[in-house]
């Protein structure tokens, strides 16, 4: 069953035309997923590599009954392909757009409150569900089967930890990069929930990053709610103090964001935390034994 | 991208917003003869890219012109170390001279983007000033946040409720409102990440008005203001920095000898954790991008070998769909334009892995493969002894 994608999804390509949109769709499709539709505005009537093309997200559906939308368009009409996907019945956009302004993000986001589609993204990886299907630019390869879930904020750690977790002999149910943006679709708790409702998830790993508090409010979250092991591991220990932007960002977070705090409060809420990032899947194993926190070397 | 104060209270002041008289110098005889333009007592501010200038020495009150001209003389071309800059500090190029302005009442306001509630927020306060951060952490019940829905807009009645909480009466009271919608609609139209008046003042004269200024605009919506690239100021950046941003690549200058150029800001900053756990010293934080090309690979790596204490350089792309000999390409490429001949490990991890080592053991440059994260940084540690 996996969470969000599985081999029945039905995906619709918007900015499908484009560069990274095209090699992306040809990528996705070679590895399993179902590609339906694509979408560009002004293009609607050609095939390219045999898909169809549509001019709206809307008349893609029609025709094919497309339910999720990878989504590739250039960041100044970026927001506009979500809220348009979103309007068209869609169940999940992934957004993989860099560079989409907060402003337009800010603006999106309070459009889908209340909305049934859900958001990956933008300025993320996208979602897999290793075997069944593919929506992102991630490398298939070093993802398998099984029965971990990864939420991660990052893009090429993720495939880091992914790469171990399956070298350690452990397959991933779903995997999906929420995005690293200020202003981001689901969150890490949403897709906690997720994974602890999913019967084929067994455990967690959750790649967090400095900055922010949304590590310790999932952190809180996973003492309360989950029933599933966790482990994560937490990039930046080492960062210097990043530049500072006047004050309000210090007092909306209340000195919140550094790598101590966030990897203190996951431990104190019972995650299992890897000490080094060279030592996720051993992290992931120690949580799933239930044996206490990784060791160092 | 920041700004300087003298640039943000010209936007501010287009907005309506009341700031000092002022006049921006470039040299002390420019100074003096702002200083006096504003009669003679003014206020002399240092234009760097960082806060805590006061307490620096960078914003002082003087009563003469020649007072003015001899502080300009003193800090022109001289680094600024603030609480904020690091103890580099800032250049000095430019001074903004104002008049003085005598002041009754201080407050911090602010509208910045909160993450956890994916909205903009208006943060003020009664008590502010420069020890706002403090004003915080230790009670924060004098902070008055308010998050904006970006469907209504702030509206007059929310603006009044917060000038009344700061203890506005009267005709303040609705100029504070005022400001304060004004600001809201600043920070929208120039697409800011933070827009912040810290002191706002009410002088004893009874008008509202932004005795400092900061402003941060938004990267991702420079393609909506062609004007910004312009407001740049180049002497506050660090030269490597500024030849990064040229390729898209994000660069930071950091003090060890191992010069890191990594795909992707997560694994670029799990890579320097792993170098410090295997006792090496980062020099840099470099992040070429998610898809990292031939291109940024070569570009990046001039980067690091222009500075002086690298003594190695490790590179760890996780290529994923980038294919791995195309990356070795980039990398040899680079290296022998610059004749590069410190020792380089290479962590490489995608499609076509082999043929990539392969490329890398035939290209005569001092460089090792490492099998994983883990064996990369040893190996580059040992190198470098």
């Amino acid at each position: 069953m996996a969470i969000l994608l599985n081999r029945n999804s039905k995906i619709l390509v918007q900015g499908i035309t484009g560069r990274s949109g095209l090699f992306h769709t040809q990528q996705c499709r070679d590895y399993g997923s179902k590609i339906v539709a694509g979408v560009t505005p002004g293009k609607g009537g050609i095939h390219i590599e045999g898909i169809p093309v549509f001019n709206t997200v809307e008349e893609a559906v029609h025709y094919t009954n497309a339910n999720v939308s990878m989504i590739f368009v250039p960041p100044p009409a970026a927001a506009d392909a979500i809220l348009e996907a979103s309007d068209a019945g869609i169940d999940l956009a992934v957004c993989i757009t860099e560079g989409i302004p907060v402003r337009d993000m800010v603006l999106a986001r309070r459009a889908l409150e209340g909305k049934k589609m859900r958001l990956v993204g933008p300025n993320c990886p996208g979602v897999i569900t290793p075997g069944e299907c593919k929506v992102g630019i991630m490398p298939g390869y070093i993802h398998k089967p099984g029965k971990i879930g990864v939420v991660s904020r990052s893009g090429t750690l993720t495939y880091e930890a992914v790469k171990q977790l399956t070298e350690a002999g452990l397959g991933q149910s779903t995997c999906v990069g929420i995005g690293g943006d200020p202003i981001i679709g689901m969150k890490f708790i949403d897709v906690l929930q997720l994974f602890n409702e999913d019967p084929e998830t067994e455990g967690v790993f959750m790649i967090g990053e400095i900055g922010g508090g949304a590590e310790e409010e999932a952190a809180h979250w996973i003492k309360k709610n989950m029933k599933k092991p966790v482990a994560a591991f937490i990039a930046g220990v080492t960062a210097p103090p990043g530049k500072r932007m006047g004050h309000a960002g210090a007092i909306i977070t209340g000195g919140k964001g550094k790598a101590e705090d966030k990897i203190r409060t996951l431990a104190e809420c019972g995650v299992i935390v890897a000490v080094s990032p060279t030592r996720m899947g051993d992290a992931m194993i120690e949580a799933m034994k239930g044996t206490g926190p990784a060791k160092k070397k | 991208m920041d700004i300087h104060e003298y640039q943000a209270k010209e936007i501010m002041s287009s907005y309506g917003i009341p700031v000092p008289r002022g006049r921006v110098a470039l040299t002390s005889d420019q100074v003096e003869r702002a200083a006096k333009e504003m009669g003679g007592r003014c206020v002399v501010k240092a234009q760097i890219y960082a806060g805590g200038r006061g307490k620096g020495g960078g914003v002082k009150l003087v009563h003469h012109p020649e007072q003015a001209q001899d502080l300009g003389k003193e800090l022109f071309g001289k680094k600024l170390v603030t609480p904020q800059t690091g103890p580099e500090g800032l250049k000095v190029r430019r001074i903004l001279v104002e008049e003085a302005v005598d002041i009754s009442r201080e407050f911090y306001l602010s509208i910045t983007l909160d993450r956890e509630t994916s909205r903009y927020c208006l943060i003020a306060s009664a008590e502010g000033g420069v020890e706002i951060e403090e004003v915080a952490l230790k009670s924060p019940e004098k902070i008055h946040v308010l998050n904006i829905d970006p469907f209504t807009g702030l509206r007059p009645f929310q603006a009044r409720k917060i000038a009344l909480e700061l203890g506005l009466t009267g005709s303040v009271c609705e100029d504070c409102v005022n400001l304060i919608l004004n600001l809201y609609q600043l920070c929208l139209e120039k697409d800011c990440f933070l827009v912040e008046i810290n002191p706002l003042v009410v002088t004893k004269a009874g008008w509202l008005m932004a005795m400092d200024a900061k402003i941060n605009f938004d990267d991702n919506a420079m393609f909506r203001h062609r004007e910004y690239p312009d407001m740049l100021d180049y002497s506050q950046l660090d030269t490597l920095e500024i030849n990064a941003g040229k390729y898209d690549l994000s660069y930071i200058k950091l003090k060890g000898n191992i010069g890191c150029m990594v795909n992707g800001a997560g694994l670029a900053m799990a890579t320097l954790d792993v170098l410090k756990e295997y006792g090496g010293e980062p020099a840099n934080f470099l992040d070429v991008g998610g898809g990292a090309t031939r291109e940024k690979v070569a570009e990046a790596f001039k980067i690091i070998l222009q500075d002086g204490d690298v003594k190695g350089v490790f590179v760890n792309i996780f290529g994923g769909i980038m294919r791995c000999d195309v990356i070795a390409q980039g990398i040899i490429e680079a290296a022998s334009e610059v004749q590069c001949t410190l020792p380089i490990v290479v962590r490489m991890d995608g499609s076509k892995v082999e043929e990539g080592k392969q490329l890398l053991k035939e290209s005569g440059l001092n460089v090792q493969v490492g099998a994983d994260l883990g064996d990369g940084a040893a190996r580059i540690v040992k190198m470098l002894g």
